[in-house]
Order: C-alpha cells, then sequence, then structure tokens
C-alpha cells in the first residue's frame, strides 16, 4: 500500500509514492540520489544519517519517509552556497575534523543542529551533544575543535549563522 | 536493516485514531516518535501488520497547566518539554531527566507517551514518572480514565494499557514549593545510553532542615520502574546526613525484580541503586536547601 | 615565485572538499543502470549440521531474480582462501566456503543468498527460506576448544588446533634459573569488533561477451582483492578492475578477502546484472573480522636492582571458526617478534597455539598483534617495578635500549633502525609533572580517592615490509609499493600509488611530497588511488606502511622526474645537466638564476617532444618499484591520569599525554590525527569494548547498543607532542603513525587504573575495565587481608 507524500529536500518541493516502511534515508539516497547522507547502523547510535527535519537534527534511519510527508528536509548537500562553505563545513575542513569522511555528513548536521540549541557551546556541551553520533577515525578531538571554531565563527558573524531556534542551553 | 511491510494511517483526529486501533487489521502499533519502535521493525524485531501514527491527532499535544500538576500531551517531544519554561519552572525533574535520555536527535522526536507506552525497563522518563506520582491518560472508544504510575508499569515493555487504548496525556506533580529539590542520576550505558539504573529523587525540607516528604522513582534495576518506598520512609523525619541516607539507601534496591546482563549482574544492579539512590537523595536536598 | 615548503607543513586535505559536501563516493553510493540487490542469509547457530534448505518460496516471490545455496556454487565458486601460511608451525587450512552446504561453524556463516530487485524485497525473501538445522556442540573460548574430548569444528585439525608456532632466542630456561626475581600473570585481550563507520559492501558488475567484471570494494587493498578474487571464482586476473575510491575506514577488517563480494561477483556473472551487496551492521559485527581474542601467560625474570634477563610467553589465540585472508601471521609474527619491545632483554621465549572456535574469524585489527605485544610488556614492567617496591618509571630507564646503541638487534632478530626511547619518556613526565602527580597521589590518597599514573613506553615494527621477510614469514604476497609520477602538458601532475588510503589522507601528504620536490602547488597534484585498472600494481594500505613504502616510492620516481627534467632544462638552456639547478620548480644554471625555465615549460615541451635531446624519450612521467630494506620502528611513551571513582567502579580519564617519535613527519595536522583516533581505541578496549558470545555461540554483543563503540563523551583531549629521530633507511625519514596510538594506549589506560588501585593490594584487572568489573575487584581485594590477585 504506497503513500503519497510531499515534502520539501534542501529546498526543492518533492512527491513521490513510497511503501509505508520505507526511511527516510533511503528516500533521500535512493529516490532523490542525494547519497551523502550515509547508513553506519541499525540501531540508531551511529548517527552518520543525521538530517535535519524541519529545522531539527534527526536520525533519518529512525524516521519513516511517510513521517516526513509535509515535512521540511535538510541533508548536506544543502549545507553549501554554491562554492562557500557553511562555517561547520570550512571549520570540520581547517580544524582536520575528518578522516575517513564516512560519519562527517551525519556529524556536520548534527553540529548545525546543536548550534542551533546552543550557539555557544562548552567543550563538554559538544562533546555531550555529539554523543548520538560516533567517530572511528579522529578521537573527535578535531571534531570538538572544529565545531568550536565554528561556533566561534558563526558568533561573529551573525550573517554566517542560521536561523537560531529554541536557545535553552540545552 | 529493512523492516516487513505494514498499512500505515495517519490519522487526524483522536476519534479517527480510536476507530483505526478498534478495526485495523492486527497486529496493530502506535506509532510515536518511533525512536524506539522504528529501530525494533529494521531488525524485524516487531512485525506490526498497522502502524497509527500519532503524529498529526492535534490532541495529543499540548503542555498545560492544571494546578498541582502540569500536563504533557502524550506527543510531546522530549525537547518540547525541555524547552518549556513552564516545565522548567514546575517540574524542573522532567528536564533533569530528558537532558540525560538519548542523544539530541533522539530528544528531537521522542515523546512523552512514546517513551511511557513502551515502558522500556531502562528508560529515564519511567523513573520521573514514579518519582512525580504521575497519572497517566488513557482513552479508547468507552472513554477515558487514569492510571497512576505505581500501577501503570507491569512489566519488561508491558503496561496497563489496553490494546485498544491509546495513552493521551500524563500529569506529572508539580515540585516548584518552597525547600523542594529534585535531581536524576543515572549510571548510563555506555553503547545504548539507556539507564543501568536511574534514579529520580524529589525531597522536600521543613522549616528545621528535616526530610518532610521524599520521593523515588527507579529506573534500569529492574522489570520495570518502580517506588523505592523503604527508602522513603526511612528517611521520613530525618535530618538528611551521610549516615540518614547510607542507612536509608540500604534498602534501595529491596524488593526489585533485579535484572542482569553482561554488562552489570543483578548484584552490581542492586549495588549502582544504593549508591545512586544516595547521589540523587543528596543532590535533591541540596537543592531543596537552596529553595529554602 | 619561491613555493612556500610544503614538507612538514599542515596544509588541509585535498580529499576533505568532497567528503565535506556530501560527495565522496562510497562503495554503497554506486548506483548503476538494473542494478540488483544481494542479501546474504546468515546462521542463527553458532555450529550446526543444514539438513535441508528450501528455496522455492522465496524464489517464487515477486521481484526476486534469483536464490543460491552452497550447492550451486561447486566448481563456479572456490574456497576463500587463507593467505598468510605461517611456516613451521603444522598449519591446517580447513576450506572456507563462500555459503556453507553441509555445516555452518558460526553464527552468521553464509546459507543462501537472495539477489532482488530491491534491497528490501531481498531482505523479505530471505525470511521465505526453510532451513532445517541439526544444533551441534559449541565451542566459543580457545581454551574450550583445547580442552579434550571438546566439539570438533574441522576433521582436518584434530583438537581444533590451527597452528602452533614457537620462537626461541637466548637461554631462556637460565634466565628464570637464575633469576633473582620472577613475575607472573595471565593476560586476557578480549576479542574486539573494528567497527568501520562504513559496513563492507560490494558492487559487481559483468560484461558478457568480454567477460570482464569491474568490483566496487570497501577494501584496503584492491590489487589483493584482484588477486584472491581471480582465484576464487576463477577470473582471470586481466580480466578483474577493482576499485575502491572512497573507503569508509578499515582498522585492518577490509584487509580481507571476504564472502560477501564473491558472492556479490558470482551473481552478477551468473546474472548478467550489476550487483549490490552491503552488509547492515548486525551483518558487519556477524561476518566480518574480529580482532584480538589471546590469551597470554607471562613470566618474567629479573635482577633484584630491576634488570630484566628473560622472558616466557606462552599464548592461545582464538582463530575463529576459519582462517581469514592474514589471520595466522597475527598473533605469531606481527606479535612474538615485538614483545620485548624497548628493553634489552637478552632470552626470550613465546609459544602461540591457535585454536579454530565456533566464533566470527578474527584477523588484524589496528595494531594486530602489536598492541597485545605492548600491552602485555607494559603490564609486566609495572607488575615487576610493583613487586621490588621501584617506580614505574626507574624500571623503564633501567632497561632501556640506550639512544646510542641502535640499530640494534633484538632477541627476535628484528634489527630495530633508530630510536631515543628515554627522550620520549623524559618528555611525557614532564608534560604531565610527574613528580607533581605523585605528590597530587599521595594528598588524595590520604583523602580516600584514587587518583593513578599509568606509564607505557613503546616500540612497534611497521612499515611493512621487506618482502623477501614477508616471503620468509609465510604471507602469500610482496610487500613492495609502485609508484608513478605523471606530469601533463600543462604542468599538473598525476601520481599512481598501490597504497589504498581510507582516511589517512595520503592525497594530501603525498602531494605534498611531489610538489615539494617538483615545485608545484600541492593543488597542482592530484593522487590517484584504489583503482586497479589505473595502478599497475599495489599491496594496499595497513601496517602503518603507506608512507614509509607508498612514499618512498613516489619519492623515488619524482627524483627520477626530476633528474629527466633536468636534462630537459640544460637543453633548453643550453648548459651541461650536472650545471642545473632546480629550485621549487625553477631550472637555471648555478649562479645564473636569472634566466630559468620552470618545471611548466619543461612539462610541455616533454609532452609536446618537439625540441628534445637527442636521447631522449617524450613525456615526463616516470615509475618506481620500492621496496624497503628493513621494518620501521616508532616508538614513544603515553602517560595516563586516571581517577577511579571505587563506589561505582567508573574510570575517569583526567588527562592524557601521548609523546611519539614517528621519524620525520610530512603532515603534523594528519598525524596529530592519527594520534588521536589511535589513541580513541585502545581506550574503548581499555575501558569499553567487548565481544561476547554466550554458550550456545550467539553473539550477545550484536549490535551498537550493546558494544560499546565510544562516542565523543567518552575519550578524552589527548595532549600530543614528539620528537622526531629520522628512519634511516628511507629517503624521507618517515616510519608510520597509523598504529601507535592504538599499540601504546591500552596499557597507559589499565597501568593507571591498577595505580590507583595499588594501595589496596590489585595488581591487575583485565580489559575492558567496566565500572562493575573494577567495583568487584576493589571489593574482593577490600574483603582480601592480603589483597586482591
Amino acid at each position: 500500500m504506497r503513500q503519497t507524500i510531499k515534502l520539501k529536500v534542501n529546498g526543492v518541493e518533492r512527491q513521490d509514492d513510497v511503501e509505508p516502511r520505507m526511511l527516510l534515508v533511503h528516500y533521500l539516497r535512493d529516490r532523490l540520489n542525494l547519497t551523502g547522507t550515509h547508513v553506519g547502523c541499525d540501531t540508531g547510535q551511529c548517527g552518520a544519517c543525521t538530517v535535519l527535519l524541519n529545522g531539527e537534527a534527526v536520525k533519518s534511519c529512525m524516521v519513516l519517509a511517510v513521517q516526513a510527508n509535509g515535512a521540511e528536509v535538510s541533508t548536506v548537500e544543502s549545507l553549501a552556497r554554491g562554492t562557500e562553505y557553511h562555517p561547520v563545513q570550512q571549520a570540520f575542513w581547517d580544524m582536520h575534523g575528518l578522516q575517513c569522511g564516512f560519519c562527517t555528513p551525519g556529524m556536520m548536521m548534527a553540529a548545525v543542529g546543536l548550534l542551533k540549541r546552543n550557539p555557544n557551546p562548552t567543550d563538554d556541551e559538544i562533546r555531550e551533544q555529539l554523543e548520538g553520533n560516533l567517530c572511528r577515525c579522529t578521537g573527535y578531538q578535531n571534531i570538538v575543535a572544529a565545531v568550536r571554531s565554528a561556533a566561534e565563527k558563526m558568533q561573529s558573524t551573525p550573517a554566517a549563522a542560521p536561523v537560531t531556534a529554541g536557545a535553552s542551553g540545552e | 536493516m529493512y523492516s516487513g511491510d505494514f498499512a500505515y494511517y495517519a490519522p487526524t483526529s483522536l476519534g479517527e485514531m480510536l476507530t483505526l486501533l478498534n478495526n485495523a487489521k492486527p497486529e496493530v502499533k502506535v506509532l510515536a516518535g518511533g525512536q524506539s519502535l522504528i529501530p525494533l521493525l529494521k531488525l524485524r524485531l516487531a512485525s506490526p501488520a498497522t502502524l497509527i501514527d500519532a503524529s498529526q491527532v492535534p490532541d495529543l499535544r499540548m503542555i498545560a497547566d492544571s494546578g498541582n500538576t502540569i500536563t504533557l500531551g502524550a506527543m510531546t517531544t522530549y525537547f518540547q518539554a525541555i524547552d518549556s519554561p513552564l516545565v522548567q519552572q514546575r517540574c524542573p525533574l522532567i528536564i533533569q531527566a530528558l537532558r540525560q535520555v538519548g542523544d539530541p536527535q533522539v530528544r528531537a522526536r521522542g515523546t512523552i507517551g512514546g517513551s511511557l507506552a513502551h515502558a522500556d525497563p531502562a528508560g529515564d522518563l519511567p523513573a520521573v514518572a514514579m518519582a512525580l506520582d504521575a497519572e497517566i491518560h488513557a482513552v479508547s472508544s468507552n472513554g477515558e480514565r487514569s492510571i497512576a504510575a505505581a500501577n501503570f508499569f507491569t512489566d519488561v515493555l508491558t503496561t496497563a494499557l489496553q490494546p485498544n487504548e491509546v495513552l493521551k496525556s500524563v500529569s506529572f506533580t508539580a515540585t516548584d514549593q518552597p525547600a523542594t529539590g529534585t535531581a536524576y542520576v543515572k549510571h548510563r550505558h555506555p553503547a545504548s545510553g539507556y539507564a543501568v539504573v536511574g534514579v529520580a529523587a524529589v525531597v522536600r525540607l521543613g522549616a528545621d532542615g528535616t526530610c518532610q516528604e521524599a520521593r523515588v522513582g527507579i529506573t534500569g534495576a529492574g522489570a520495570h520502574a518502580a517506588r523505592a518506598r523503604g527508602v522513603e520512609q526511612a528517611l521520613a523525619g530525618k535530618t538528611l546526613d551521610e549516615a540518614a541516607l547510607d542507612a536509608a539507601c540500604a534498602s534501595a534496591a529491596d524488593g526489585l525484580d533485579l535484572m542482569s546482563d553482561t554488562y552489570a549482574s543483578d548484584e552490581f544492579r542492586a549495588h549502582l541503586t544504593r549508591v545512586l539512590a544516595k547521589r540523587a537523595l543528596a543532590e535533591a536536598a541540596s537543592r531543596a536547601h537552596s529553595q529554602a | 615565485m619561491a613555493v612556500s615548503r610544503l614538507f612538514g607543513a599542515s596544509v588541509k586535505r585535498r580529499e576533505d572538499p568532497r567528503l565535506i559536501t556530501g560527495h565522496g563516493a562510497y562503495t554503497d553510493d554506486m548506483k548503476l543502470p538494473g542494478m540488483a540487490y544481494l542479501a546474504i542469509l546468515r546462521s542463527p547457530y553458532g555450529h550446526a549440521r543444514i539438513k535441508r534448505i528450501d528455496t522455492s518460496k522465496a524464489q517464487q516471490h515477486p521481484g526476486v531474480l534469483a536464490v543460491y545455496t552452497g550447492a550451486d556454487l561447486a566448481g563456479k565458486l572456490n574456497p576463500i582462501p587463507c593467505a598468510w601460511l605461517i611456516p613451521d608451525s603444522d598449519l591446517k587450512t580447513p576450506p572456507y566456503p563462500a555459503l556453507a552446504s553441509d555445516t555452518v561453524r558460526f553464527t552468521g556463516d553464509g546459507v543462501a543468498m537472495v539477489v532482488a530487485s530491491s534491497p528490501y524485497i531481498a531482505r523479505d525473501a530471505l525470511d521465505l527460506i526453510e532451513v532445517d538445522y541439526e544444533p551441534l556442540p559449541v565451542v566459543t573460548t580457545q581454551e574450550q576448544a583445547a580442552a579434550p574430548g571438546a566439539p570438533q569444528l574441522h576433521e582436518s585439525a584434530p583438537g581444533n588446533l590451527a597452528f602452533n608456532w614457537k620462537f626461541a632466542g637466548g637461554d631462556v630456561d637460565a634466565a628464570f634459573r637464575d633469576a633473582e626475581v620472577t613475575v607472573k600473570q595471565r593476560f586476557v585481550q578480549q576479542r574486539l569488533i573494528p567497527n568501520a563507520m562504513e559496513p563492507r559492501g560490494a558492487v559487481a558488475q559483468w560484461t558478457p561477451g568480454a567477460d570482464e567484471v569491474t568490483l566496487w570494494n570497501t577494501t584496503q587493498n584492491p590489487h589483493i582483492a584482484r588477486f584472491l578474487l581471480s582465484v576464487v571464482a576463477g577470473i582471470p586476473e586481466n580480466k578483474i578492475r577493482v576499485v575502491a575510491r572512497d573507503v569508509g575506514g578499515g582498522f585492518g577488517s577490509k584487509i580481507p578477502f571476504y564472502a560477501g563480494e564473491a558472492l556479490t561477483v558470482f551473481a552478477a556473472r551468473e546474472l548478467g546484472v550489476p550487483v549490490k551487496w552491503i552488509e547492515d551492521r548486525r551483518e558487519n559485527y556477524l561476518a566480518t573480522i574480529h580482532g584480538r581474542d589471546q590469551i597470554t601467560d607471562v613470566e618474567l625474570a629479573a635482577k633484584r636492582d630491576g634488570t630484566i634477563t628473560g622472558l616466557r610467553v606462552n599464548a592461545l589465540s582464538n582463530m575463529g571458526a576459519y582462517l581469514s585472508t592474514a589471520a595466522p601471521g597475527v598473533p605469531t609474527w606481527l606479535f612474538a617478534l615485538i614483545v620485548p619491545g624497548c628493553y634489552t632483554i637478552p632470552a626470550y621465549s613465546c609459544d602461540v597455539k591457535g585454536y579454530f572456535t565456533n566464533t566470527t574469524p578474527t584477523d588484524a585489527y589496528r595494531g594486530a598483534g602489536r598492541p597485545e605485544a605492548s600491552f602485555l610488556m607494559e603490564r609486566m614492567v609495572d607488575l615487576l617495578a610493583g613487586e621490588l617496591h621501584m617506580d614505574p618509571v626507574e624500571v623503564r630507564r633501567k632497561n632501556f635500549i640506550p639512544a646510542d646503541a641502535f640499530p640494534y638487534t633484538t632477541v627476535t632478530t628484528l634489527t630495530y633502525d633508530s630510536g631515543n626511547y628515554q627522550q620520549t619518556l623524559d618528555k611525557a613526565l614532564e608534560m604531565v609533572d610527574y613528580q607533581g602527580l605523585r605528590q597530587q597521589q599521595q594528598q588524595m590518597r590520604q583523602q580516600g580517592k584514587y587518583l593513578g599514573i599509568g606509564i607505557s613506553s613503546y616500540v612497534e615494527v611497521c612499515g611493512l615490509a621487506p618482502s623477501p621477510a614477508a616471503g620468509a614469514m609465510g604471507f602469500q604476497g610482496g610487500l613492495w609499493e609502485p609508484a608513478t609520477v605523471r606530469v601533463l602538458a600543462t604542468g599538473k601532475v598525476i601520481v599512481l600509488t598501490g597504497t589504498s588510503p581510507h582516511g589517512q589522507g595520503e592525497e594530501t601528504t603525498f602531494a605534498q611530497l611531489v610538489g615539494e620536490d617538483l615545485g608545484v602547488p600541492v593543488e597542482d597534484v592530484d593522487v590517484i588511488h584504489g583503482d586497479t585498472g589505473a595502478i599497475p600494481m599495489g599491496w594496499g594500505t595497513y601496517g602503518s606502511r603507506s608512507t614509509a613504502v607508498g612514499g618512498t616510492a613516489i619519492k623515488k620516481a619524482t627524483i627520477k622526474v626530476l633528474e629527466k627534467a633536468k636534462k630537459l632544462a640544460a637543453h633548453l638552456l643550453e648548459a651541461a645537466p650536472e650545471d642545473i639547478v632546480a629550485d621549487h620548480g625553477r631550472f637555471y644554471v648555478q649562479g645564473s638564476p636569472a634566466k630559468s625555465v620552470t618545471i611548466q615549460d619543461i612539462a610541455l615541451q616533454a609532452n609536446l617532444g618537439w625540441n628534445l635531446p637527442k636521447d631522449m624519450t617524450p613525456g615526463l612521467e616516470e615509475s618506481h618499484f620500492h621496496d624497503p630494506t628493513n621494518f620501521t620502528y616508532p616508538f614513544g611513551t603515553h602517560i595516563c591520569v586516571v581517577e577511579v571513582d571505587a563506589d561505582t567502579g567508573e574510570v575517569k580519564i583526567r588527562r592524557y599525554v601521548a609523546v611519539d617519535d614517528v621519524g620525520v613527519v610530512i603532515n603534523p595536522m594528519i598525524v596529530d590525527g592519527q594520534v588521536h583516533g589511535g589513541v580513541a581505541q585502545g581506550i574503548g578496549q581499555a575501558l569499553y569494548e567487548h565481544a561476547i558470545y554466550d554458550e550456545g555461540g550467539n553473539l550477545v554483543t550484536g549490535s551498537m547498543l550493546d558494544y560499546a563503540v565510544p562516542n565523543a563523551t567518552q575519550i578524552p583531549n589527548i595532549e600530543t607532542a614528539r620528537t622526531e629521530t629520522p628512519c634511516p633507511h628511507n629517503l624521507t625519514g618517515v616510519k608510520g603513525v597509523g598504529e601507535t596510538g592504538t599499540i601504546a594506549s591500552s596499557q597507559a589506560v589499565v597501568n593507571a587504573v591498577v595505580d590507583a588501585l595499588s594501595p589496596l593490594g590489585i595488581k591487575h584487572i583485565d580489559m575492558p575495565l567496566t565500572p562493575e568489573r573494577v567495583w568487584k575487584t576493589i571489593q574482593a581485594a577490600k574483603a582480601s587481608p592480603t589483597g586482591a590477585n
């Protein structure tokens, strides 16, 4: 029993028929060819599939595509504006925040989500709020440094910062 | 990684949802935030024939002040609760616990009702529900009823909810009284992030600084969340010093149907329960002092 | 227009822009027209006889193209071979079929496979395959497997013994006979799951008529995969192209050649459509190799002044149900030869027995044998220090190979190339303020708090390897590397390397190497790797070999390019080649820098061929095939400071200092990153990770919900520093850094925890140091009048 879904992905309106069991991550990767979003586990621990759903970081392997009906989805492919990288992307590059790169799209989307909620996090807060994203290469040190660096840049140049919502410090 | 097939409905009213619940092809599962259910579907550990998505039902989304309690709709996400000034002010214990649930992505999707209805023995919120004497409001085509938290969790992944019932909302006792403090202390599983043991504590002090009331909810240790009534009674009227806490918390694990796994044996869970009960009560007492 | 120095600079990575924008090309990103999807049915039993398989329902399921069982592979797909045949060890290599047809030997052993039009349908069809199993008795540990009367896995391996390998040097018996003090300890190196974030997978495209296959594969060594695929599938090697563009981490788990890729190629060939197989994480835990799983009984002989005089090691290794590609070499050569570590130990023996068990096969996991070696040596040094009431620092100083003794030939016949162990120890001690920490420890002990300081001085053997050494050790391959440096007409450079980086950043470091010597910007150098269709040969990336071996090959090819460029420059400048100076991309006659030609000018002329010296061939491209003369030996000292919560058994790392000497450093930023990640994996082993089987051979820690891959809150900030002792036997002086962090760190953590708890009489705790284990050890120590252990 296929369902019709309408949603906006990276600013583009989409309408598709999907099986209800299809995961959002499979919809993004297999239907829309947005292969920057990766699948690293079955149980929701690794966070490689993290995207923004209505502005919040979520794991797209724990969301059915039908649940995203009517929603706005942003993937890693939407972060850069042309050749201008998002501050989080730039910081991951500058600070050597990635090695094999497989966790990186999800890690960056989680970082974008955390900086929306907490624009000026401490290192400990960054670590706590990246708990849903596993990296086996970096030992997290340069990821933390990258998020801190991006936060500083986004604070000093508010134009670069995305819309801030519900900054509760969580 | 690939779920079996199922029929999917996204009703837009409670009435429609209850009709579906009564009539859809079994087994029917209600989909809330999906943070527990969807992994089970993917691993094919759950294979319902019908999934009813509760996300489009407006009646399940609310945060309301109800006098002595605050009421959260079942589909309130953890983030919505955490961000709510009302919850922050009147039920800080909910915030203290929800900040330790899963990870931010889970907190964005996971819901109050989903967590309680799923009744994972290692979930965090059930301990809070116990400590805050929560009332769980269930609705079915036969009407509504309220279930005390103490009667709600009956076994591993099992609650007092009937198959035709929907968890509509939960009322938590507010703790914004003078000289009252709360705390949630958890031994986090290093992989899953679930509570190996989690203790939620509420302490209300009298004018003389002695304990007027203590409420302790425990999760993770046993098959379902429980109250440590022995600890609560032992503390009544006591000055909450190290000795009193030690003495009272010695019984924190008594009566629990202790679980055991490769990470933590029943013996270690019992020990953690005693240690964390003491820590949670000490932290709650310290907050109560500063509120006095 | 001088180019700033590239060699030694923290150049930002060339590979990152595609990866941070979501445009990496991982195997699962590959999509081909008409592609079908393969799923493998895996045994739910640790050991069972297959009585019957009925695939009829699955075959009739809409969308299913084909279902295959082991019987269908007969004559078409040979067993998966083991490729490290250690000599003189009575090695048994029972066949490892890609799909089991009569007996399954571990949970996760392949039984059947489905090819379908979508991965969802393929998974649905697996549920429709009916298999009748007759469960057989199970052994999961090496000790169970070794016991008399134990259930047998393979007819050809009586007693489940896969091999018994021995080494001895010096007079060990005399050392123990004359010992003033001896220390004994059993160590358990628990089984680990590598957990590369990208699961393994394959995409195969068969071209009928041409009878060629292209295999996109998550591999660390595409040329080895090509060779083994040729053997397994009977496809001529020249008809196979293996591609590994972006690979999402490996840590050893993507060295072996597996059933999954063989089955994918088989299906593509049978069906004539492209086929994709991507394992899910559950499958990754069951069917991709595990690491470690070794029990060692160790005895150490010493004098009362702390001088170590002898060492005896008996090791039992759990090989799993079959021998994976490189498995026999890991707990033998890669482990045993480096056990004596940084110390002048005159007598040493090691006996290693490998056993078959009903578990996932084990093989190389980051460090591969060397973490096990450094762990036991550094634990033994601490145990000796405890026995003699000496400071563990002093015992290390007393036994270190002196800095002036290099090159130093060890009791195991390795020749350590260069080193200064004292220097890294001193630097690490200074960074943590060792004396101050000891005072703080005393104060905290008086307050009932448990602070511990753990030291780990290590040397490792990497830069694998001289090919003759590989042959002598029974490795069924070479370990040299080829390189091609090709300068295009526009002066842009393409470098071909046989190493296959998958996160280590060689697209950048190799570009730095070449850019530095040719005097071109790093942006002008593209490093091509991971494609047997483009690269002549290669042995891949593991054993911290890429830069020492592959980098040296590139360096030598670059020198050849420069020589030719100088000749052409001389021709263009009408001078003698020996008078030409190459200066950051400009070529001029010595003393006359004003008149010069650039590397770009030369590249254009070389590629046009209009005006070349008489004896010069056109083009500007050189290759070099480099085989090193020795291994390399990075070393260092790591210090970990912990606080133990005695009430809950929780260990908190307060500081972690890593002082490493990895030889000359090309890119410090990348080297630091390698250390961070390596240390994180060592901390993971020390505190969190453990693959656990139940008695039935079921993997209890079968998902990331149960197996703790450390997250960002569980890894501390790591303070790095370096000394630099060049490797004397390669042109760049590099040694290798991929594994040092893992080799150095587990014992630093364990030594720290044991140090913290030493007032209770605690001498050892096996990894992982979970809260319950630590708490129980404390309880036992408190209950015992003489302390624990």
